[in-house]
């Protein structure tokens, strides 16, 4: 026997320095390396080998850190980013190139990414786009579609000759806040916890529908020292309920004795943190008793289906509805119809980081570090469900490793809360990969039937719409989408005879909750199309047919609103159409020889509203002088991953007429950052970013009138001063003799916008939206007719935003759209229950998203600040309908029901007559 | 409650015949089978031992030690009878799941989507089982026995796999179907392992996987086949003679889209077998 494997004792060498730590039997490394030995860059994303995010090396190889034992380390080398990066020439190559491309969105797949490729790199220096994608294929990403990370490692060792971008507005500035991401110092949810904090672990519902009831509390608790509480709803001292929307505030922190959803939470324990590593939940003390479980909106909508809500009749949540001219005689005067219908499923948001934070008692206050979208909305739930005042209550957000909607919700915070209320001592909580994809919010699925008519002439006559949304269990963002697809189902088209309804459905799912689109990637699906099919039966080409009748200038949307500045839908089909014609001419001289496989070019174009659908929603944006002369942004609109710590300070300065460069910035932090509204909706470049302009103009107009310049002046931060320079007479501010208020700054400024708009009636016509962002997409796919498989080959996406501030961060936008709507197009599909992982619930890989050209194009919109337009949703909106789009142009196969899985797609295919 | 690494294979199955433990070597499924749960019984790690690493000629064949990992086989100077398996051990999981997985955890995890299953059909595997009591060996196809199942008895480690000589000439390939690119379960994936002479199939053997509980050789096809000319086999490859397969429903596929997929995914496997075979 080898006599070191009896000592508990695990040696080997970390970043080059000897280690010694006392694992448990079987301890995962990467759980030693995080716990033990404090290296937080390396990631947990799933525990089992699935997403690649706690990639180390091991003697030089890379491997995930969760599928080895501590003791297989055993006097072995391992190197994790944060070590690499302080010695590795390769490490640091690709520090610079990552930060060079913008490789890093959120970052929280950073590590994993970048020590694979140092890998890849020691073996080959200058590797071709295939073995970056062979090297990195273990790894998932989120956000950025790959393609920027390709980009960065193929280029890693050209970073020496790299041009860093001038900073300013409408350049393409690296991230402000990019280093901590490829260097592994950025702190996530599960970062920052302190020592010895207690771990709280919530008991979940294995039944989607049950009633419940405990057994002896005390008792288990007694059998089980170092459990410090168990929580149940007898210990919430406020409301037991969250939500997002007044009115649908319905979801409870904990179910008090009937189950609506797997996965609901009925109690958390708390306790020392190795006591919980080792606890049996399935010991704690509750009974469940199954009930009639709804699956589907067609369950829940029979008449005699049982009701979730008794004052929710049929199940129905709630509906939004859009009228305008008369759709039913159009279409009857109609010289072309279609009708169809669609389906689509449940998409996981798929973050790599899951929910994570801990809770503190600080001086009385509660304070709350959690990965989150909406700060100001988690303390305005934390105050109802505590029944504590808002202004007890501190929000530190961490680092987000991914939202895309779904941490707009609160998710741990009410336990955590809770949890350090009830002991007094800080409280971590980390969900599991089956507990996050249980138990928030997914995007609903869609049962769709549409109808639209046209003149021969190619003139729409008509379009009627109808959709049904599972919101599942819980209202969340339901009532959002069942207000946003009506409004958007018509696409940026002119439709003067228009009906649209749609309704929310309750089932024993999931809530279904906010997702990059809010229901409009599926009723996009849908419109596009059916169009597609609709300009086959004029005889028309999709694109001239989108052309003939995109929305322009001065033309009224289907909810009577009129913009007579800033409608780019055209310019993005134009855009596309050089493409267009190049690629239908390349497909069918392919498929006049491939018999196997066929190609089809596909197009779609989508609009999306910026900003909360006919409700106030403003962002308050702070900035002061300090007496040293420093500026100082308090920046409070969530970054998750997209870019909002970049956009925001490159308006600002823009706005203060200073260079990026000096700028402190602060936040978001709910006690130094005013509210600049949740990370939703596509709205922080516009509201926030017009915050931050009236910010910066601002306190400009403050420094001049000290320095009594005119509205031209010039002003410069160097050296702790603030020169102000006009008509070559240049002075330096005394700062000294102005006061320095009580937050330490001698002139500052605060600003709110909230975007312009006007309820909408019983019809739906009004403003819905200050402005809207447009974007047509292209997608050639080859399609392998025996085996029904979907080949994305390359996109071309024209997105019109008005301004791009940072067009780097645009086409980062893009390509991780892009990757998220192909994911749903062609294979994401989660089933409560069954897909609860990461290797049952597929995302992209590396391999699989194309080359993807971004076409920027800047219609200024009157209302962005510089023109610009948002566009953090509008990049998925179009993809999956112009993927299915181009299956039909090349194989006739209509897919009606996504994701298009190879089997659905073969099926599709056969009934095409591809036998 | 303990942790033994192993430093001799004697070591190892004395410290498993003391008592119910988990064997590790690769841990790429024993970890992800653990999910969140608090493990508290005895893993012996027999990763360290040499002799079950590496791939070595013997007098009859080859040996193929139970703790070689995938990227072991994928830079192991081997003839293309072997092409399939390496082709295969480029698609277990990712390149992180390569470099510790072993061959031999790949079996006796005895899932029925297990990539290097159906090529070591193909080459007439056999597995070496060793004990306190001696050891013992058997083809793949008795050791695999259903889903999750096999004969490893608790008190034996698989030790090696044993390859019987194959034909200078003989020619192997892989196909995946699967829904992504990288680390994905597969739909089905089929093995071809074929000989040619003077333009005939001397030989020709085809594994296929997940498309029944176990993978399994397609023998009645294989005997169609075997002794053709080598331009006549896309033709002759016909549904009829794809037997035995009792494909499931699940979340990647339909059993109908499997058991129609099978077929194609065996004509591609031979077509990719024939190129460059002799």
């Amino acid at each position: 026997m080898d006599k070191s494997a009896a000592t508990a004792i695990t040696s080997f060498t970390l970043n080059g320095t000897i280690v010694q730590v006392d694992p448990a039997p079987g301890e995962r490394l990467s759980h030693s390396l995080r716990e033990r030995l404090d290296r937080k860059d390396v990631k947990i994303g799933c525990n089992a080998g699935d997403c690649g995010a706690c990639t180390v090396l091991v003697d030089g190889a890379p491997v995930c850190a969760c599928l080895m034992a501590t003791q297989q380390a055993t006097g072995r080398k391992v190197e994790t980013l944060a070590g690499l990066v302080k010695a590795d020439p390769d490490a640091q190559a690709l520090m610079e190139s990552f930060q060079h491309h913008q490789a890093a969105q959120c970052g929280i797949c950073t590590p994993g990414m970048m020590v694979s490729a140092v890998a890849l790199l020691r073996a080959e220096p200058q590797p071709t786009d295939a073995q970056v994608q062979d090297a990195l294929g273990g790894v998932l990403c989120r956000c950025t579609g790959y393609r920027k990370i390709i980009d960065a490692v193929v280029g890693a060792h050209a970073a020496d000759q790299m041009v860093k971008a001038p900073t300013e507005l409408g350049h393409s500035a690296r991230r402000f806040d990019g280093l901590p991401k490829v260097d592994g110092s950025e702190k996530f949810g599960d970062d920052v916890a302190p020592a010895g904090a207690l771990v709280a672990r919530v008991i979940r519902s294995p039944y989607p529908s049950a009633s419940f009831t405990f057994g002896d509390i005390a008792a288990w608790q007694a059998q089980h020292p170092g459990i410090e509480t168990v929580l149940t709803a007898k210990d919430v001292p406020g409301l037991n309920a969250f939500g997002v929307i007044p009115g649908f505030i319905d979801q409870p922190v904990f179910a008090v004795s009937h189950i609506r959803f797997r996965g609901e939470a009925v109690a958390c324990v708390v306790g020392d943190a190795d006591v919980m590593a080792a606890l049996d939940l399935g010991s704690f003390p509750v009974e469940w008793t199954s009930q009639i479980t709804l699956s589907d909106i067609d369950d829940a909508i029979t008449h005699d289906a049982p009701l979730l809500f008794d004052d929710r009749k049929g199940n129905i949540m709630c509906g939004g509805f859009v009228k305008c001219g008369d759709a039913d005689a159009a279409l009857d005067a109609a010289d072309a119809m279609v009708e169809a219908t669609y389906k689509t499923s449940f998409v996981e948001h798929g973050y790599i980081e899951p929910e994570a934070g801990f809770a503190e008692m600080v001086g009385g206050r509660l304070h709350v570090h959690a990965c989150t979208q909406a700060p100001g909305m988690d303390r305005e739930t934390l105050a109802s469900v505590l029944n504590m005042p808002m202004a007890d209550i501190r929000i530190v957000p961490t680092a987000v490793g991914g939202g895309f909607g779904s941490k707009i919700d609160v998710s741990l915070q009410p336990f955590i809360a809770l949890a350090t209320l009830k002991t007094g001592k800080p409280v971590r909580m980390t969900y599991a990969r089956n507990e996050t994809m249980q138990s928030t919010t997914k995007r609903h699925p869609a049962q769709i039937s549409i109808r639209i008519g046209a003149k021969s002439d190619g003139t729409l006559s008509g379009l009627s719409f109808d959709g049904d949304f599972n919101t599942g269990a819980y209202a969340s963002w339901g009532p959002t989408v069942a207000n946003r697809v009506p409004v958007h189902a018509s696409g940026p088209y002119r439709i003067p005879d228009y009906r649209a309804r749609s309704r929310a459905v309750h089932t024993h799912c999931p809530p279904a909750g906010a997702f990059r689109g809010f229901g409009v990637p599926q009723s996009a699906i849908a419109q596009e199309t059916a169009f597609d099919l609709l300009a086959e039966k004029l005889g028309m080409d999709p694109l001239a047919f989108r052309l003939k009748n995109a929305l322009t200038d001065g033309v009224p949307t289907v909810c009577g609103q009129v913009f007579d500045q800033g409608v780019g839908i055209k310019a993005c089909l134009e855009a596309l159409q050089p493409a267009w014609e190049a690629a239908k001419t390349d497909c069918a001289a392919f498929n006049t020889t491939s018999r196997t496989h066929k190609r089809g070019v596909g197009i779609a174009s989508a609009w999306y509203g910026c900003g909360n659908t006919s409700l106030p929603n403003p962002s308050t944006i702070k900035a002061g002088l300090r007496a040293d002369g420093t500026v100082v942004l308090h920046q409070g609109a969530m970054d998750i991953g997209q870019g909002s710590n970049t956009v925001i300070p490159q308006i600002f300065a823009k706005a203060l007429g200073v260079s990026i460069d000096g700028l402190i910035l602060l936040g978001a932090d709910t006690d130094i950052t005013p509210d600049a509204g949740k990370t939703s909706a596509s709205r922080q470049t516009f509201v926030s970013g017009n915050a931050a302009l009236k910010a910066g103009e601002t306190l400009r107009s403050e420094i001049l009138r000290q320095a009594n310049a005119g509205p031209d002046a010039r002003i410069t931060l160097e050296s702790g001063q603030v020169i102000v320079t006009e008509a070559g007479r240049t002075q330096a501010l005394d700062l000294s003799r102005l006061d320095a208020n009580t937050e330490g700054y001698v002139l500052m400024a605060q600003e709110t916008y909230d975007p312009p708009i006007k309820p909408l009636d019983e019809n739906g016509q009004g403003i819905p939206y200050a402005q809207f962002g447009y974007a047509a997409h292209l997608v050639v796919v080859e399609v392998d007719i025996a085996l029904g498989l979907c080949k994305p080959l390359r996109f071309v996406a024209a997105h019109d935003v008005g301004r791009a501030i940072n067009p780097l961060l645009v086409e980062g936008q893009v390509q991780g759209g892009i990757a998220q709507g192909l994911g749903m197009a062609l294979m994401e599909e989660y089933i409560p229950g069954r897909t609860e992982n990461l290797h049952d619930y597929l995302i992209p890989t590396i391999g699989d998203i194309p080359p993807i050209e971004t076409l920027i194009l800047e219609v200024a919109d009157a209302h962005g600040p510089y023109g610009a337009k948002g566009l953090g949703e509008h990049v998925l909106i179009p993809t999956a309908p112009a993927i299915f789009n181009a299956i039909y142009h090349a194989t006739g196969a209509k897919v009606t029901h996504a994701p298009a899985t190879p089997t659905r797609l073969r099926a599709a295919l056969k009934e095409a007559g591809h036998a | 409650m303990s942790y033994i690494t192993a430093t001799t294979l004697e070591d190892a199955l004395y410290a498993l015949a003391a008592g119910p433990a988990s064997v590790i070597a690769g841990g790429t499924d024993w970890f992800p089978a653990q999910g969140d749960h608090h493990f508290d019984g005895t893993l012996i790690d027999i990763s360290r031992l040499a002799e079950l690493r590496g791939v070595s000629r013997t007098d009859k064949g080859w040996r193929i030690g139970a703790a070689t990992t995938w990227t072991d086989i994928i830079k192991a100077d081997l003839p293309a009878a072997f092409d399939g398996l390496k082709l295969a051990a480029r698609e277990v999981g990712s390149v992180q799941i390569q470099n510790t997985g072993t061959i031999a955890g790949n079996l006796c995890n005895a899932s029925p989507a297990a990539d290097g299953v159906p090529p070591l059909l193909t080459l007439n595997a056999t597995v070496e089982l060793s004990s306190t009591d001696g050891t013992r060996q058997m083809p793949i196809s008795a050791f695999l026995q259903g889903v999750r199942k096999t004969d490893r008895a608790a008190h034996e480690i698989l030790t090696a796999i044993h390859i019987p000589d194959l034909p200078a000439e003989s020619k192997g390939s892989f196909v995946k179907l699967g829904a992504r690119k990288y680390l994905v379960i597969s739909i089905c994936m089929v093995a071809v392992l074929v000989t040619i002479e003077a333009g005939l199939v001397s030989d020709i053997r085809i594994g296929i996987g997940a498309a029944s509980p176990v993978a399994q050789r397609m023998t009645a096809l294989e005997d169609a086949l075997r002794g053709l000319p080598v331009t006549d086999l896309p033709d002759v490859v016909t549904d009829d003679l794809i037997l035995g397969l009792t494909p499931i429903s699940d979340v990647r596929a339909s059993a109908d889209y499997r058991q129609t997929a099978a077929s194609h995914v065996i004509r591609r496997a031979i077509a990719q077998a024939l190129e460059g075979a002799a």
